[in-house]
This record gives structure tokens, C-alpha cells and sequence, in this order.
């Protein structure tokens, strides 16, 4: 009788094992940044809508916000774009665009086209920045705490569940910067 | 209202399949004769259903309705229509509702072809893959639904992933799922068997040539699958080792153990809970394989886009069906028969041997597959295996079984001597090592591998040969079917190791720097390239290199590999030229345009050797399956079974 | 004991003899054959031993990617925001090889610190582009307004 259970222990075993991978599949996926944990590094970008305004990760300190990463050329940040509106309506923390390697004619006509529901923009034409900041692709959302350092950071296009995740993490950060 | 139809259909055959996975099982459970005469008529209409909703889907690819978001994420109005027709099961929607269609195939075809078995237990049958099929249409419908709309559509689609607009890319699919869900039947009718608390080895016999016909499209598939990789890719080899592949080779290794074990089973009763087990594992590990390739937990060449929350309902799925297969096996197995016993040389120690040598194969493979989640679930980093791991446990587990398998057929049941099963074959082994060491010789393939391989596959080829002329001379060569698969299959894996034998070590490989008008000898061939110019095609476009290829001064062909951009998605190919032979390949495929301004492209040139043979021998491992299953005998049998004629010494495991 | 029960005890433990056996060699084969995954962070924090293999993973760096004129070598750079690592490789890369594109290097650290090659692979999601790709798209005489679904 036991010998013929060993095979549905060995099974139960291995289903645990995908369970536990399954989870930590998205981690996985993608190099987990080397920035989660550390603070932002400092750059100074010009503003999209108005170039002469230099925007500064510095001038951020002090409270939680989002950076999302964006271009006009990525189909997936089109796809994302309700549930970024979303986050700079219902997150109540500055959400910055950080708009990459994107021609300043078209990132407008695209705000102007879909909404903007950023606070602000930074632009990084030639993607300098980007490189500190760590940026693989467009789109990724970073989420900075109070104390200007990297909590977490979402890789590829928000969805319903990156959705709540996000919220649920920027809850945490603005109950951690009020206390 | 075509996508609207093919939804509806779906939900009425998940419907039907509620009722079939139900009321026909209860009534096998109690006897009701009017309730298990519902099964036949339940499993016809989950069919027509799943055929309406399958025709709705390529319908709607072949109308261009990019409304329906599926059509327009997988194809666009360039695509010609035999990708468009392919773009159906090009995804992963579209290959769950392939899936399907097949699974209702192979009921409807055990529904029709098993009328003579006792009507509980093919109701039984029914009622287990009912639910199978209740697990993909609730997948499909909650989580991939093919016929999902975007309003209002785009006026063009994206583009049918370039790697999947190829031939081999139209059949490999169809043929692996009829493989994986081939194995549904044979457990089906394990469960069955066991629901019944019986198990006898009348219904050993009646799953054999179900198993057999899964197997034979399996290793169709998996061939396939090889030979696109192998022209497709643009790498030259044939087997990578990817978990993708990985995942389709363990149930074939099981599928194989598995044949060979329901033949002891069948015929002498001998561990029957174990054939059992290996019918739930087979099928077990094409779940598992479904569930690696769409959840994102391997990365893979060839995976599905990621989906962890697909991938958490088919590991429930999983979960669920193998762990109740597990289950019910862990409380009935202790019940059934055991077998006559049998000595030590033996028709059933080959076979169990057989057994041993390709379920440890199929561990490994798992394990080597599996091995990065576990070392990542240790914390101790982010690894992954090898090839060469896969390669030296392949070497070190398929050797015995090279070794043994032509003595198996040679071998009685019950017992027996070495020297009697040993005897007819002395002639195939000097054969095989004198054979082997000219022809390695004479081909100048002077090492270990290619002699190996050469030596090995000529025993095999050559044992089952001599089979074939002593059976032969006793039955003045009217084998039955099931015979001449065998030998066919024996052979086929003769042909196979030779070729690989060959192909692992005489392949040349040669990465270049090429110039128009440059020139190049590789193992007597003159490659001589004269331009790199641009062609368009319907919805690309390429830059193609023109080789004239010369042996002896004198020409032999043309070769034009291409580097191709695809206009929808952007996305570079690399088509390959090749000129196939008996005994060698040549394979030349682009690399790059080299930014010097000389015009100078890489180039890699490959010539490879009986690589056809790999394919071959799997041809004709398939034919062999297929030939077994539809052996007579096991259709025969059904209708009457007081006049199986008692297992002779003379009959073969197919 | 009877006879049979003789011979089956030793059949059976020959198989777990055999069994045994084949995952003492594969437990030692995989042992040998595991590459671990590294980032460029990691190659900066510690020294790697050189005769071991490893797979580097990160993104390819803009305008590092250079050829050798006279052969198939190329050089190029790994980075993943915090550090960079040179590459050598020499053969042909990888169709959707692209500056600015995630990457993984196959090979070993050498003691100049380059990481040498023996096969590099690119990888690509649909779902998330690099303005390169895009730009490609566009190149090809697809307008970038329309015809990207959305699926929400």
C-alpha cells in the first residue's frame, strides 16, 4: 500500500515546486534590476512640454512618486495607458513620465491624442539617463519612496493585476512616508 | 456573428462534456443502461461542436476579421492563406481550441471503433476524457478565448510570428497534440480500469494500438519539430535541448515504455500496476509539457507568451487530473492481478529492462529540465543545464538499451537461455562490427562516435533483419502487423543512431567573412559567392546571397540563403539554403552584413552528414507504430474474444 | 525463498542498484554542466573563477558594439544600469542581436576582465519594444498610429 503512494508524493512534490516557480516566474523573466533598494540616481532632464524647465530627480525628494517609462513608438504603452490614467488620478503621488527616445513632435501629438495624466515630463531623447536608471525597455514603472530610493519596479505593460499590485505598494509607502 | 457562433459552440460542448464527464459514469456505476446509452450520442455532439467552433476560428482567419482580437494579433492581410489557415493553431488560443477538436476526435473514435467492449467500461472511458475535456474548454473559455473582439477592429493585423511561417510549422503542431492527447485514451482507459476495480488484461489489449497510434504521432511530431528547428533556426543542429523540447521528448520516452510494457501486460499479465502507472504518467507529462511551454516558468526559444495566470489554471488542471489518477491508483493498484512468473532470461526481463533504461531517461530529462526551478527554489541562484548534460546521460542510458534490443524479440516468454536467444543473432554482430569498421573507414569518419554509431545502428538494423528472415522462413513471410512494426521501428532506431552518430562528429562548421566574389572550399566543395542582392516577397523583404556551389570544377547547384525582414512585425529572419543528400547536407545560412564597406556578410557554411538519417529512422519508427496499431489482431480480438488464440512464443511486443 | 522469489529480489535489486547508479552520474553530470546566471553587478562584486562557465545576462550597450575588420570577432558591452562588463564573441550573432536589446553571453570570465563568448543569444518580447524595433517598424512602411490592437 505505501509503495503505491510514493508515486503521488513524488507528483505532489513536483507540483509544489511549479506552484513556488510559477510565482516568482515574472521575477525571473527579465534580469531583476541591480537598483531595487538603492536611490534614485541623480539626473536633470528637460521638461517635454516645455524645454527650458530642467526637471531633477532631486527636486522629488521628500515623497513617494511613480516614474513611468514611455514612448510615443510603443504599441504597449498605449495598451497600458487607461491604468497609468488610473494611477495618476487614484495613487495620490506625483506620477513623472520619463519619455524615451522619442521625438518631441510625436510624444505631444500622443498626449494630446490618449490624455496625459502625468504630472509632469522628463524627456531623455538619447536614453543617458535611462542607462542610470536602469531602463531595459518601454514601458517599466518604477516606484520611488520618500527617502528617494527604489522600491519597486514593474517590467513591460500595467495590467488590471500590475494594476492592483502597484496600489497596493504605493498604499504602503505613503502610510511609511506619513508615519 | 461567426466568432459569436464559434463561442456558443464552445460553451455547448463544455456543456455536453459536463454531462458526458456525469451522468454516463453513473450510470456505468449503477448499472443503467439508459444512462450509458447517452455517452455515444453526447461524445458525437461535443464533437460537431468543437469542430463548429475550430471552423468558426479558421473561418475568421481566412476572412481577414481583425475584429476578433486573435486574428488580428496573428495574422494581416499580406499573409498568404495557406499561414493564415496555419495562423489558427500558430497561437496559443487557437492551438487550446486544436487541442480540443482533437481530444473530441479521439473520443468520438473510441466511441465508434470500441462498440464490442463491455458497455460500462468504454462508458468509463468516455466519461474520464469527458472530463479532460471539461479542464481545456473552462482554460480556454476563462482564460484564452480565441473569439474575444476589439471594437472597433484595426484596418490590418500584426504579423503570424515569422518563425512559424514555414511548412514544417503547418503540421508539427497538429501532430504533437494528436500525439499528446493520443495518450488521453490510453488514460482513459487506466482510469477506467481502475474505476471498474478490475483490472484484466483484456483491456490491455484494447488500449495497445490506441497507445501505439499516440506514439506513432508523437514521434511524428517530435520529428517535425526537429527538422524546422534544423532549417528554420539557421543553427544546423537538429536536437537543442530546449525545454520546449524537452517537454514533447519525455512523454514520447514514457510513450515508448509504455508500449512495450503493455505488451508483457497484455500477454502475460505481468506487472500490470505498473503499466497502469506509466499510462497516467505518459499522458501526466504532456500536461506537464502544455504547462511548461505557456507559463512562463522555463524560458524558452520557442515558448508562448507568459502567462502565470494561465499557467496557475493549468497546473490546477494538472494538479487535479494526476493527482486523482494518483490517488485512485495509490487505493485500487494494490488489487489488481499479478502475472505468471518469469525467469531471469526472458521475454519479460528484456522488456522490463526496456522499461528501466527509458522511464530513468525520462526522469533525467525532467530532471535536467527542472533542475533550475529547484536550484532556484534552494535560493541558490540562477542557473541553467547544459546540453552536454542531456548528451552524456543519452549516451550512458541509451547504450544497453542499443545493446539489448535486438536480443528482445529473439527472447521467450517465460524463460530461456542466452545462448539459445543469443544464437541467431552472432552473424548480425560480427556483421555490425565488421560492417561498421569498413564503413567508418571508407567514409574517413575515424573516431569514437561515428564508429559507435555505425557499429551500433548496423546491429540494430541487421538484428532486426535476421528477425525478419527467421520469422519469415517459418510464416513464408506473411508477417502480421504487428511484427513488421516491430522490426520496422528496430530498424528505424538503427538508422537513427547512425545518423546521429555521424552528425555529432563529422559535422564541418565553418563561420566566415564573405565578399562577392570571394571563394571558399569546404571538404571539397567550392562555395563561390557573386552578389548579395534584394528580393521581395509577399510580405517581406530580403537580401539573398548567391552561391554557386562546385565540386571538381564542376557546378553543382545554386544556393541563395536569405536574411529576411518581415514589413508587419519588423523582425529578421534567416532563411536557410540547403541542398539535401543521402549522405551529407550542405547548409549555408547569412549572418550579418559586415559594417566595413567592403559588401562583406557572415556567412556559415555547414556540411552535414546522414543528417537526413535522424529524420529517417524516426520515419520509420513512426510507420512501425502505426503499422503495429493497426494490426488486426487487436480489432479481431474485441469481437470475439474466446478465439485469442494463446500467446505463443512466436509473438512479438509491437 | 523460494526460487522465483530469489530471481525477483535480484532483478529488483539490480534495478535499484542500475537506478541508483544513474542519479549518482546525473546528479555529478548536472553538477558540471550548471551555468550559473550572472549580471554585470555581480561580475563587478566578485572575481569569477576562469574556468567556469556562466551565462551573462543584460542589456547590450548603445554604440558598444564593434568589429573587427579582417575576421567574425566582435566586441561589445553588457550593462544592466549599475555596471558594464566587455564582450568578445566570435561567429555570427543572433538575429535579434541589437544594441540596446537584453541579451545573455555564454562563456567564461577571462582575468582581463572581458567576458569571452562561445554563444550569445537575444531575446525579444512582443509586448515590450525598444524604440529600435519600433523604429524598424516604422521604416518599413507601416504608419505607427493605427492597427496595433489593444487588448483590454
Amino acid at each position: 500500500m505505501i509503495r503505491m503512494i510514493i508515486p503521488l508524493a513524488i507528483f505532489l512534490g513536483l507540483v509544489a515546486l511549479l506552484l513556488v516557480s510559477l510565482e516568482t516566474a515574472e521575477q525571473r523573466k527579465l534580469v531583476a534590476s541591480p537598483l531595487i533598494g538603492r536611490p534614485v540616481p541623480n539626473f536633470t532632464l528637460p521638461g517635454l512640454h516645455d524645454p527650458d524647465v530642467q526637471r531633477s530627480s532631486a527636486d522629488l525628494q521628500g515623497e513617494p512618486y511613480i516614474i513611468n517609462v514611455w514612448g510615443s513608438w510603443c504599441w504597449a504603452c498605449r495598451e497600458e495607458h487607461p491604468y497609468i490614467e488610473r494611477l495618476g488620478n487614484e495613487s495620490g503621488i506625483p506620477l513623472v513620465g520619463f519619455n524615451w527616445k522619442d521625438e518631441r513632435q510625436d510624444a505631444l501629438r500622443w498626449l494630446n491624442q490618449f490624455g496625459d495624466a502625468w504630472t509632469f515630463h522628463m524627456v531623455d531623447f538619447e536614453g543617458r539617463a535611462a542607462i542610470d536608471l536602469g531602463v531595459y525597455g518601454a514601458p517599466e514603472t518604477f516606484l520611488v519612496d520618500h527617502e528617494g530610493i527604489i522600491r519597486h519596479k514593474h517590467i513591460g505593460p500595467v495590467d488590471q493585476t500590475v494594476f492592483e499590485d502597484l496600489m497596493r505598494r504605493i498604499m504602503e509607502m505613503r502610510s511609511e512616508a506619513e508615519s | 456573428m461567426i466568432a459569436e457562433f464559434g463561442q456558443i459552440s464552445l460553451i455547448l460542448a463544455l456543456v455536453l462534456a459536463a454531462l458526458l464527464a456525469t451522468l454516463p459514469l453513473y450510470g456505468a456505476y449503477r448499472n443503467n443502461q439508459a444512462l450509458m446509452r447517452l455517452a455515444p450520442s453526447l461524445v458525437i455532439g461535443h464533437f460537431v461542436f468543437a469542430a463548429c467552433a475550430f471552423g468558426s476560428l479558421t473561418i475568421l482567419f481566412l476572412r481577414h476579421d481583425f475584429t476578433v482580437a486573435n486574428v488580428a494579433i496573428n495574422s494581416n492581410l499580406l499573409l498568404p492563406w495557406y499561414y493564415r489557415l496555419s495562423a489558427v493553431w500558430g497561437s496559443h488560443e487557437g492551438s487550446l481550441l486544436l487541442w480540443i477538436l482533437m481530444l473530441s476526435g479521439w473520443m468520438l473514435a473510441v466511441s465508434i471503433f470500441s462498440r464490442a467492449l463491455p458497455k460500462p467500461y468504454v462508458t468509463r472511458v468516455l466519461s474520464v476524457m469527458g472530463m479532460i475535456s471539461i479542464g481545456f474548454l473552462l482554460f480556454t473559455l476563462l482564460t484564452s478565448n480565441p473569439f474575444d473582439r476589439i471594437l472597433p477592429g484595426p484596418p490590418d493585423g500584426q504579423d503570424l510570428n515569422p518563425l512559424l511561417q514555414d511548412p514544417g510549422m503547418i503540421f508539427h503542431p497538429p501532430l504533437l497534440y494528436m500525439g499528446y492527447v493520443g495518450f488521453s485514451v490510453a488514460f482513459g482507459f487506466a482510469i477506467a480500469g481502475l474505476l471498474g476495480g478490475r483490472v484484466e488484461r483484456d483491456w490491455v489489449r484494447w488500449s495497445r494500438p490506441w497507445t501505439l497510434m499516440a506514439w506513432a504521432f508523437l514521434t511524428g511530431g517530435i520529428t517535425l519539430g526537429s527538422w524546422w528547428a534544423y532549417y528554420e533556426l539557421g543553427w544546423g543542429g537538429w536536437w537543442f535541448w530546449d525545454p520546449v523540447e524537452n517537454a514533447s521528448f519525455i512523454p514520447w520516452l514514457l510513450g515508448t515504455a509504455l508500449i512495450h510494457s503493455q505488451a508483457v501486460t497484455e500477454k502475460r499479465g505481468a506487472f500490470p500496476a505498473w503499466t497502469i502507472l506509466l499510462a497516467i504518467a505518459a499522458f501526466s507529462t504532456s500536461l506537464l509539457g502544455t504547462f511548461l511551454v505557456r507559463s512562463g516558468v522555463l524560458t524558452s526559444v520557442h515558448a508562448f507568451a507568459n502567462d502565470p495566470e494561465r499557467g496557475m489554471f493549468i497546473l490546477a488542471f494538472m494538479a487535479l487530473v494526476t493527482g486523482a489518477a494518483l490517488l485512485l491508483y495509490a487505493i485500487r493498484a494494490p488489487r489488481i492481478m499479478t502475472g505468471k512468473a518469469f525467469g531471469f532470461i526472458s521475454r519479460e526481463t528484456s522488456l522490463l529492462l526496456n522499461n528501466v533504461f527509458f522511464t530513468v531517461s525520462a526522469g533525467m530529462v525532467l530532471l535536467g529540465t527542472l533542475y533550475p526551478l529547484l536550484i532556484d527554489f534552494m535560493g541558490w541562484g540562477q542557473i541553467s543545464v547544459g546540453p552536454p548534460y542531456f548528451g552524456a546521460m543519452f549516451v550512458l542510458l541509451m547504450t544497453p538499451v542499443v545493446l539489448l534490443m535486438p536480443l528482445g524479440p529473439f527472447s521467450r516468454w517465460g524463460r530461456d537461455e542466452l545462448r539459445r536467444v543469443f544464437s541467431p543473432l552472432v552473424l548480425s554482430l560480427i556483421g555490425a562490427i565488421v560492417g561498421g569498421l569498413a564503413i567508418a573507414a571508407l567514409l574517413g569518419a575515424w573516431n569514437v562516435r561515428a564508429m559507435t554509431g555505425w557499429i551500433g545502428g548496423l546491429w540494430l538494423i541487421l538484428g532486426a533483419l535476421s528477425y525478419f528472415f527467421r520469422q519469415g522462413q517459418t510464416r513464408r513471410f506473411r508477417l502480421p502487423r504487428h511484427q513488421i512494426g516491430m522490426i520496422l521501428a528496430h530498424a528505424g532506431a538503427g538508422v537513427f543512431v547512425i545518423g546521429v552518430g555521424m552528425m555529432e562528429s563529422m559535422t564541418v562548421e565553418r563561420d566566415v567573412r564573405f565578399e562577392p566574389g570571394q571563394s571558399l572550399e569546404v571538404a571539397g566543395y567550392q562555395f563561390e559567392l557573386h552578389e548579395i542582392a534584394e528580393v521581395k516577397g509577399p510580405n517581406w523583404i530580403a537580401d539573398e546571397a548567391r552561391f554557386t556551389v562546385s565540386r571538381n570544377d564542376r557546378e553543382i547547384t545554386q544556393m541563395n540563403p536569405q536574411k529576411r525582414r518581415y514589413h508587419r512585425s519588423g523582425q529578421i529572419m534567416t532563411q536557410v539554403a540547403l541542398r539535401p543528400g543521402v549522405f551529407h547536407d550542405l547548409y549555408v545560412a547569412m549572418g550579418e552584413p559586415l559594417q566595413d564597406g567592403s559588401g562583406a556578410w557572415s556567412i556559415r557554411v555547414h556540411i552535414n552528414p546522414f543528417v537526413r538519417w535522424i529524420w529517417g529512422g524516426a520515419a520509420l519508427l513512426m510507420l512501425g507504430g502505426i503499422f503495429s496499431a493497426t494490426d488486426r489482431r487487436y480489432w479481431r480480438t474485441q469481437k470475439s474474444e474466446a478465439q485469442e488464440p494463446v500467446a505463443g512464443s512466436g509473438e512479438v511486443p509491437a | 525463498m523460494t526460487p522465483t522469489r530469489k530471481r525477483r529480489l535480484s532483478i529488483i535489486g539490480l534495478i535499484v542498484l542500475g537506478v541508483g547508479a544513474a542519479t549518482a552520474i546525473a546528479i555529478t553530470a548536472l553538477q558540471e554542466n550548471m551555468m550559473f546566471f550572472i549580471s554585470p553587478s555581480d561580475v563587478h562584486a566578485q572575481t569569477l573563477p576562469a574556468d567556469r562557465h556562466f551565462r551573462l545576462g543584460g542589456l547590450v550597450t548603445e554604440g558598444s558594439v564593434s568589429r573587427d575588420s579582417s575576421s567574425l570577432m566582435v566586441s561589445f558591452k553588457v550593462t544592466d544600469g549599475a555596471y558594464e562588463v566587455p564582450v568578445t564573441f566570435t561567429g555570427i550573432l543572433p538575429d535579434l542581436f541589437r544594441e540596446g536589446q537584453g541579451v545573455i553571453a555564454h562563456g567564461h570570465m577571462s582575468e582581463d576582465g572581458v567576458f569571452h563568448a562561445r554563444e550569445v543569444l537575444a531575446r525579444h518580447d512582443e509586448t515590450y519594444m525598444s524604440p529600435e524595433v519600433a523604429r524598424a517598424l516604422e521604416k518599413a512602411g507601416q504608419p505607427h498610429q493605427v492597427s496595433m490592437p489593444t487588448t483590454q
